[in-house]
């Protein structure tokens, strides 16, 4: 079925089956920053926006996106920058597989809670997995983002 | 240290703005879009042997490529276990073979044009099973009347004590004193039974790996993993073919902790791609992970250990079962380390014994997960010590002060090695400061049914494989003098290539970008034995210092001789050639590169290589604390404090992630992880949902400190840091459990279901 949306504000038209999932038709046009971690929603790092708000792209038919505003960390590069250089200087990429997914969900956040508070960040990431780090780092880049003092550490 | 530039310092890694900025830089990322895909039909019994498979249907399906069975691969088994040659593991796996072992074990490989074909496909071929009774229960495995692995081409490797109709993978015995003797003696003696689970990596990027022919005609193999040099050779075998005809190249990897120190998936599209040869990838999903991937060792530790009033340890006695599974890999190495890593803590002992057996069972094989061993035997012995303890009225803390070992001390079961390095005791000393001990042990009342328990434990590990593992680099001086590292070991997240740039630039006195890191193509880099056993830092940052030393002195040479002076009359200090006696005569080091480059003498690349006679371990001592809910048993991690001795840090940023990680993979696996099979040998477990992993909610705080040592054989100082500090979480909470309950848990995982049980049966 034929399809069209903006994705990261660039018009796309495209003949898809219709239980094409979003991760994999983004994928299919060389967005490869959004990764297939799980199959159940889990992990977090297929984590777009839809329409500015964050979606695990696993779980989203292409369709639904059928003239929506798609956006990947591919279009939000500026954005991503000041958060990113937060987690690079605390090591806190490692490997790297779960960053994508991780900034468009804390993008995301500071748009949707001015101030938010160490628990409300900890709620909202929840659903974004980390193997590597222990979430320690990247909670360390999160307080320093968020403007939060860092309690005894 | 003082005048060192980057080693010892927070250095950003030097892939970070490219994985962050999400670049495509992974194995699917690059994969060529017309790529045959790949997928396996799987066994749904534990144990049968194949009577009869039809794929002339599924072969019509359009798009499918091609289909292949056990009656189309080559006859000579082999392991996809990544060690070094002549490597330990069994060779007992064929690619497709007409027995199968476990639920989920590849009965055909399809390939494909598209996802949709292939699994359409895999659907309509037709397999006639005869059932065999399987073996799930690894205790009733060896001299079972059932034999997984009858075959009579099976290849046992020598020494290692194999015996395939008894289903024994390995065993061993081995030890000092009279152990029987001793313990009779000795005023107090803990012997109990502890049991470690399977427990998967799950690292975020699945197994994938993608296969092309190259301009030669040589099968190229673009894969995730931690072993380029290993996998080279373990497909050569797998398809009977020679290994000059394979390359394999590692992009970055998501995530490894030794489950990709296994050739878990390589094998098909290679296999595709030698047959078919066009491009064929394959990528596993996340069941696929669970069901067919390289989990920890299951170990069941029977441990007796003895001490006389004063509290002086006098023996330890471990008895190691470990459960490989259907198939061997490391199933010989991994089980070794339950002993040598644990009974070796402890100084001055009269008498130790370590027994071990390995058996097969029809699950899925085992593998190599960071700590190798290590860390089931650290959850036996680290809680009998602390049992001991218990047993003595004694402080736990005060128990390991009195026995562990210190610098200079022989190391119990380790290959007699001493320890030249060890700041144990200091680790200790701040670990109870950083958690209060002396104040919260054993536990504080903070509510009506609510209490917070501390536990402790102490860890360590190995620095490489002595005599064994080989780290080489190759230093190239290029145009303006900047220069490239080649190196041969796997960056998989760990930040090795940053590392080890680090010191490439302080010991040639450069900027540290003035340093390219190039990473593993097997045609390319210098040979290395891969990414495991904790040998990077320090193997290959050796090799690194090494090439370093010759690098300055090939600069010198071919600088001094167009300077009209002998190599040893100048000296080298990162810009500059001077002559010694007379700096004002000096060159610039790319004026040298361009005159060499335009015909005035010799190129410069250097290589080094480097092995080591010993494997200097690093320490730790981790305490936890929690806080447990007496009426619904609920244990929320409160805090966790480590301080780590791994002999110089080389990047104190990185050491310290590695810590952190590593202890909330520890946490993971002492509290929620737990591979789960049915009756039938199914594996129940097989997404994040049932599996549980550790979130960011489940951690509480963690606090990483280090009391370094130096390492006079490791690069600046350095020792292991890697798989060190995944090993005290389980008997440090499984004692603070005790502390605050005082129940006892020896199996894992120590779940609030079973604390709650525990209370309301007391």
């Amino acid at each position: 079925m034929l399809i069209e949306m903006i994705v990261n504000e660039e018009k796309v038209q495209a003949d898809i089956k219709p239980d094409m999932m979003l991760l994999d038709f983004l994928r299919s046009i060389n967005l490869k920053s959004l990764k297939r971690g799980c199959d159940t929603g889990n992990c977090g790092l297929c984590t777009v926006w839809l329409d500015e708000k964050p979606v695990l792209s696993c779980s989203v038919p292409a369709v639904r996106a059928k003239n929506h505003k798609v956006t990947t960390l591919e279009g939000v590069q500026k954005e991503a920058e000041e958060f990113s250089r937060y987690l690079a200087e605390e090591g806190a990429d490692q490997c790297g597989y779960c960053s994508p997914g991780l900034i468009m969900n804390v993008l995301a956040l500071k748009k949707e809670i001015k101030n938010p508070t160490e628990n409300q960040i900890k709620e909202y990431l929840a659903g974004n997995l980390c193997r590597c780090t222990g979430y320690q780092a990247q909670y360390r880049a999160l307080m320093k983002y968020f403007g939060i003092e860092e309690e005894q550490c | 240290m003082e005048d060192l530039k980057f080693v010892n310092k927070g250095i950003v890694k030097k892939d970070a703005k490219a994985l962050l900025a999400g670049k495509p830089v992974y194995t699917d990322d690059i994969a060529p879009a017309d790529c045959l895909i790949i997928k396996l039909l799987r066994s749904p019994h534990a144990h049968a042997l194949i009577e009869d498979i039809k794929i002339d249907t599924a072969l019509k399906v359009p798009g499918i490529e091609a289909i292949f069975t056990y009656k189309d691969v080559p006859e000579d088994r082999f392991t996809e276990a990544g060690q070094t040659f002549p490597e330990p593991s069994p060779d007992d796996r064929l690619i497709l073979d007409q027995r199968v072992r476990f639920v989920g074990d590849p009965v055909a490989i399809v390939a494909g044009r598209d996802e949709a074909s292939v699994n359409r496909a895999l659907k309509m071929i037709k397999v006639k099973y005869q059932v065999l009774e399987p073996i799930l229960d690894f205790t009733k495995s060896k001299d079972n009347p059932i034999v997984i692995h009858p075959e009579d081409n099976y290849v046992a490797k020598n020494g290692q004590g194999t015996d395939p109709l008894r289903n024994l993978c390995a065993s061993q015995c081995r030890g000092e004193g009279d152990v029987d003797e001793v313990l009779r003696n000795c005023d107090y003696v803990v012997e109990e039974v502890y049991h470690t689970k399977a427990v998967n990596q799950a690292m975020m990027e699945p197994f994938c790996a993608f296969a092309t022919k190259d301009i030669y005609g040589r099968i190229k193999i673009i894969s995730s993993t931690q072993i380029p040099f290993h996998v080279r050779r373990i497909v050569a075998r797998g398809l009977n073919i020679s290994k000059s005809n394979i390359r394999v190249v590692k992009p970055r990897i998501g995530g490894g902790f030794g489950a990709k120190q296994t050739a878990i998936c390589e094998i098909y599209p290679a296999f595709v791609t030698y047959k078919t040869g066009k491009p064929s990838k394959i990528v596993f999903t996340r069941e696929e992970c669970f069901i067919h991937g390289s989990p920890r060792h299951e170990m069941q530790m029977s441990v007796r250990i003895g001490a006389d009033k004063t509290g002086r340890i006098k023996a330890i006695d471990l008895y190691t079962l470990s459960n490989t599974g259907a198939f061997g890999e490391h199933g010989p190495t991994t089980v070794d380390l339950s002993g040598t890593k644990s009974i070796s803590l402890y100084r001055d002992l009269d008498a130790f014994r370590f027994k071990s057996e390995v058996v097969y069972t029809n699950v899925l094989s085992a593998g190599a997960y960071r700590g190798y061993g290590a860390t089931q035997g650290l959850f036996a012995v680290e809680s009998a010590v602390n049992e001991l303890a218990h047993k003595m009225n004694m402080d736990p803390a005060e128990l390991r002060e009195k026995n562990i070992v210190h610098e200079g001390d022989r190391l119990a079961n380790y290959y007699g090695q001493t320890t030249n390095s060890c700041a144990l005791d200091r680790c200790i000393a701040k670990v109870k400061e950083m958690i209060d001990w002396d104040k919260k042990y054993p536990y504080v009342q903070v509510g009506p049914h609510t209490v917070r328990a501390v536990g402790m434990a102490l860890s360590m590990q190995s620095s490489g494989i002595n005599n064994c593992d080989v780290g080489s680099v190759q230093i190239k001086l290029n145009d303006d003098g900047f220069y490239t590292l080649m190196i041969g070991c796997s960056d998989m997240g760990t930040g090795c290539d940053t590392i080890l740039a680090q010191m490439a630039a302080d010991g040639l006195g450069c900027d540290f970008d003035q340093i390219i890191v190039r990473g593993v193509d097997t045609d390319q880099s210098p040979y290395d034995s891969g990414s495991y056993a904790s040998s990077t830092t320090y193997v290959t940052g050796t090799a690194v210092v090494k090439a370093c030393e010759k690098m300055k002195q090939r600069i010198c040479e071919e600088a001094s001789s167009l300077m009209g002076l002998s190599g040893d009359q100048v000296e080298f200090d990162g810009n500059l050639i001077q002559e010694i006696e007379n700096p004002d005569n000096f060159m610039e080091l790319k004026d040298l590169v361009t005159k060499l480059e335009a015909g005035s003498g010799n190129i410069i690349e250097v290589t080094q290589s480097h092995t080591s006679s010993v494997s200097p371990p690093p320490f730790m001592a981790g305490a936890a604390e929690i806080e447990i809910d007496l009426e619904t048993g609920k244990i929320t991690p409160i805090d966790y404090v480590a301080v780590v001795d791994c002999g110089t840090v080389i990047n104190t940023n990185l050491a310290r992630v590695q810590t952190e990680g590593g202890i909330v993979q520890g946490i993971g696996m002492a509290l929620y992880e737990d591979i789960q099979y049915s009756e039938k040998g199914r594996l129940k477990n097989r997404n994040f949902i049932s599996y549980k992993i550790p979130t960011r909610l489940d951690m509480g705080r963690i606090r990483v400190d280090f009391e370094s040592s130096y390492e006079p054989t490791g690069p600046y100082g350095a020792k292991s840091i890697g798989e060190v500090v995944i090993n005290t979480p389980s008997p440090a909470i499984a004692d603070a459990v005790y502390n605050g309950t005082g129940l006892r848990f020896r199996t894992l995982p120590i779940t609030s279901e079973k604390v709650f049980k525990g209370l309301h049966q007391k």
